[in-house]
């Protein structure tokens, strides 16, 4: 069967693509890798009911291909739709700094990922490091679990641009003043222009040293804090793998969409993070409009509602850059790499033998070669080369066994 | 409640909990090494992305324990 609409991600965009798909009467499939609905945002902390949409969970899919009467969809399985919407999320994004493979260290993602997805306390003594407003949700989350947060530490200063953008936004102020009470009623301190530069442990982590850092991050006073676990995030990098499979045209670590979410491949639409990291708030907006636009003229009220989101998240974008002077806080055997071990020193001789681009240093020294496929070290390479980080073309958004391969080659000639 | 083995532990997990998720719990925050460094490594991004968590689930070898969920009997190898 030809399904009107195919969507991937059953987080915030993708859930609410397809029930408005549905309510307007499209056949939609709706996939998923994981086994509940939700991404990573919900959680699959409850499973709304779905009626009218065909939803396939468990599928990872690796690959999506422009056929004739319009795209495959490849995981275990393989769907077929004449419009298809990406809305697959996010990851954390990470710097390295010494000890950062340590076990004990997680992404922030991953913390409350434990907690809320898991029912697990990622440790018992926890500090919260990186930049970025997510870090306020995840100590509070990991208050709630019993956790001992000693500090959370935002490597940026606050913003001008910030305290515009809040004000213009009252439900995120609200949030956010929420958020910072919870904070001082369990005495967190919250330091800004404070880092994590060193992580340190045998077997795992047993402290931290934290820096204060000037305005553009380099460290000039230090101390160590005694902790067991480290969550620490700078961001996200929108996943989209599937997008540039499919040629369509990114900008920056996202792909391009007009106001009705269209990508610049004809049928292909795009909503939430990977049109650019803005929150679930917008994704559930975006989602919703892609979907009436595809079938009429969107509601004004949504068009102006993204517009709105979309300037807000702009201005965390301002407020929340990672800086490069995370490079004062590498040693020269700092893993930049995890999958393929590679240091910082092996990554200079790759820059010696004149390696100038994050494609030509992976090719001499294998960062990015890995497991993860570059999507852990992928910022820092690009970085540490000169270059703006890109989305990286990924012929395989998720391994595979051979024999699913062989399998899908076999589906196929029949 | 669901028990699997782990180098000769029993390790519970509660029903729709990952592999990863259960280890961690039980304090167990590293179950392999890596080729050159000989480095330990455990759960880091928790969600799929980083591989870091590999681990041997009934005889099929990397497998990513955030995104593996517990089943009763599982025997899991480093």
């Amino acid at each position: 069967m030809i399904y009107d609409l195919a969507v991937i991600g059953a987080g915030p965009a993708g859930l609410t693509a397809a029930r408005v798909a549905a309510r307007r009467g499209l056949s939609v499939a709706l996939v998923d890798a994981y086994a509940r609905t939700g991404g990573q945002y919900l959680r699959g902390a409850t499973q709304p009911r779905l009626t009218g949409i065909d939803v396939k969970l468990g599928q990872r899919v690796w690959a999506v291909e422009k056929s004739g009467e319009g795209f495959q969809i490849h995981a275990s399985t393989t769907t077929t739709a004449s419009t298809l919407l990406v809305a697959t999320g996010t990851h954390d994004k990470v710097i390295p700094f010494p000890g950062w493979d340590l076990p004990g260290v997680l992404t922030a993602g991953g913390a409350q990922a434990l907690v809320k997805g898991e029912r697990v306390k990622p440790g018992e003594e926890i500090v919260v490091a990186g930049t970025g407003p997510f870090l306020l949700p995840v100590a509070v989350t990991l208050l709630d679990a019993g956790v001992r947060v000693k500090e959370v530490l935002e490597a940026n200063r606050p913003s001008p641009h910030m305290a515009a953008a809040l004000a213009r936004v009252p439900s995120k102020a609200r949030e956010a003043v929420a958020f910072a009470r919870r904070l001082a009623d369990a005495r967190v301190p919250y330091r800004t222009g404070h880092a994590v530069v060193a992580a340190h442990g045998k077997d795992s982590v047993e402290g931290v040293t934290v820096a204060k850092i000037t305005k553009d991050w380099k460290p000039y006073a230090w101390r160590t804090v005694d902790c067991d676990t480290l969550a620490v995030g700078y961001g996200f990098t929108p996943q989209v793998d599937l997008l540039v499979q499919l040629g369509c045209r990114t900008e920056g670590d996202h792909v391009v969409t007009d106001d009705r979410q269209r990508t610049s491949v004809d049928g292909v639409l795009a909503a939430g993070e990977v049109a650019g990291v803005a929150g679930a708030q917008a994704a559930v907006v975006e989602g919703a409009l892609a979907v009436h636009a595809l079938i009429g003229e969107p509601p004004p009220r949504l068009l102006a509602e993204k517009r709105r989101l979309r300037r807000f998240a702009r201005a965390l974008e301002l407020s929340y850059p990672v800086r490069d002077g995370w490079q004062h806080w590498l040693r020269p055997d700092t893993l930049v790499c995890r999958c393929e071990e590679v240091t910082v020193t092996a990554i200079e001789e790759a820059r010696d033998l004149g390696a100038d681009d994050p494609r030509m240093v992976k090719l001499l020294a294998r960062p990015g070669m890995g497991w993860c496929q570059g999507r852990m070290c992928g910022h820092a390479v690009a970085r540490l080369t000169g270059h703006e980080p890109a989305p990286q073309k990924r012929p395989f958004a998720q391994p595979i066994t051979l024999a699913d391969l062989t399998l899908h080659d076999r589906e196929d000639s029949t | 409640m669901i028990e699997f083995g782990f180098q000769g532990r029993t390790i519970t997990a509660e029903e729709g909990q990952s592999i990863g998720a259960a280890l961690h719990a039980a304090g167990i925050r590293s179950w392999r090494t890596t080729r050159f460094g000989n480095r330990p490594r455990g759960l880091f991004c928790a969600i799929g992305a980083c591989f870091d968590c590999l681990l041997t689930v009934n005889g099929t070898p990397d497998q990513r324990a955030c995104q593996t969920v517990a089943r009763s009997g599982d025997e899991v190898s480093p």
